[in-house]
């Protein structure tokens, strides 16, 4: 029953590299619960197991040993087949360095993954207008990924995570390529999809990309070593505005500033 | 705050609360916690140091809010020699560097685990400024302190990994050096 609740769910996960003495465990007896709706960010050194620990959850790496499910299925014992069938449908990746197809424009790449998981053409078309119109790029649809900045592509390939309407998209470092105006274009989008509950799993070197999750996991050498619930309790959970964000340590923040006295 | 307010009423001379409503919109969720009060208090302190004068309307029973208040020369003086300064407030990082190092050589404490609870902290003001940065409309000027706020708290947080990476190789031997 507890099985359901999350989205996302490991158990002694482990990935080895290699075998004999040079053999790395990128990820090493991992137990994780990611909830419906929870938005968690996973930090830590280069080279710690960040994007081995998304691949095992999100079925685009076997583990060497433990189990993923997701939505209450296990995955790591699906065939091919009907893993790269649950990829489709049910989870979403952004990556740093974006990924998009160079010869299709904006909104067929967008389309592309709805396609695939067997949609309409027309429904295809119609889902991606709504997103790129969602993540501000309605005015690019027909432009080709060389015509964007690297913050519209970004923004183009989050369009493209969330056709297939997915359990959870998983996000590999989706602001490290970008400036810090393109960088807040795309924490707001996350945003929004986090308050329209969406389930987010974001690993990322930037601390301020990181303090916008709910739930913060530092990893060294392939295990947590930090587990952060970021959204305090009761106040500061909501969306930041008013209320919520002057009464805390902000609005006491007129010593920082230089303001008494 | 006195250099602050003296150099908005460089732009005309104003009401105490008029002036609050400017601080309060610059500031944004930053001066959230700024009352008029303190406001009237640092206009009756400029006026005796003789940086502003203040002009009653006439004919109205004589309340704070009613007053205008306008600079000096003396004032005038005082706010350019204030926008020429190149001061700035030094980061207090020597307290926290002071905390592991006397922690670790009594054994009295883990440092690593307080630079943990300190990161932890140190996110939740981080979450907290990104957040109100998010809600300000683009080109607000609130949202540009707000983004200095950030940038401060994530330089904080390099340097407390720095701190995590020193003190968990060498025992107590980050006090030597
Ligand atoms: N295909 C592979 N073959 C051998 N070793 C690998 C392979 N993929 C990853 N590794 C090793 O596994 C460890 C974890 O790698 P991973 O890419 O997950 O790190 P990361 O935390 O994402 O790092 P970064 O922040 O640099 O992206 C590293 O030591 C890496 O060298
Ligand atoms: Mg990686």
């Amino acid at each position: 029953m507890n099985v359901s609740s999350a989205v996302v769910r490991a158990r002694g996960l482990v990935r080895t590299h290699g075998r004999g003495p040079g053999r790395v465990r990128a990820v090493d007896e991992v137990d994780l619960e990611v909830p419906q709706g929870q938005t968690l960010a996973v930090m830590g050194p280069s080279g710690c197991g960040k994007s081995t620990l998304l691949h095992l959850l999100g079925g685009l790496e076997r583990p060497t040993g433990g189990e993923v499910w997701m939505d209450g299925r296990r995955i790591d014992t699906l065939s091919e087949r009907a893993l790269a069938r649950m990829r489709r449908r049910s989870v979403g990746f952004v990556f740093q360095a974006f990924h998009l197809v160079e010869e299709l424009t904006a909104a067929e790449n967008v389309e592309l993954p709805a396609l695939l998981a067997g949609r309409s053409r027309r429904q295809a078309r119609r889902r991606a207008s709504l997103l790129l119109e969602r993540v501000g790029l309605a005015d690019r649809a027909r432009h080709l990924p060389s015509r964007l900045s690297g913050g519209q592509r970004q923004r183009v390939a989050v369009a493209r995570a969330l056709v297939n309407d997915p359990l959870v998209v998983f996000a590999d470092e989706p602001t490290g390529n970008l400036d810090t105006a393109a960088t807040l274009d795309v924490l707001r989008i996350f945003e929004d999809l986090r308050a329209a509950g969406q389930t987010l799993v974001i690993v990322t070197h930037d601390e301020r990309v990181a303090a916008t999750a709910d739930r913060l996991i530092s990893m060294r050498d392939g295990m947590f070593v930090d587990d952060t619930r970021l959204a305090g309790t009761g106040t500061g959970t909501g969306t930041g505005t008013g209320t919520g964000t002057g009464t805390g340590w902000l609005g006491g923040l007129g010593g920082l500033i230089g303001l008494e006295g | 705050m006195q250099d602050a307010v003296l150099a908005m009423l460089a732009k005309e001379p104003s009401h105490g609360y008029h002036l609050h409503a400017r601080l309060r919109r610059v500031l944004g969720p930053l001066g959230e916690s700024m009352n008029r009060g303190q406001i009237y208090v640092t206009l009756a302190r400029l006026e005796r140091a003789g940086l502003v004068v203040c002009e009653r309307a006439d004919g109205l029973p004589e309340r704070p809010e009613r007053k205008v208040y306008a600079l000096t020369p003396a004032g005038q003086q005082r706010v350019a020699a204030w926008l020429a300064e190149v001061g700035w407030p030094k980061p207090d990082l020597a307290e926290f560097h002071l905390k592991l190092a006397a922690a670790a050589a009594a054994r009295l404490a883990d440092p690593v685990e307080l630079v943990a609870a300190q990161r932890r902290e140190l996110l939740r003001h981080l979450r907290e400024a990104q957040q109100a940065a998010l809600a300000e409309p683009a080109g607000s000027g609130a949202g540009l302190l707000l983004e200095g706020v950030a940038l401060r708290l994530q330089a904080d947080l390099r340097w407390l990994d720095a701190c995590e990476r020193a003190w968990s190789g060498a025992d107590d031997e980050v006090e030597g050096g």
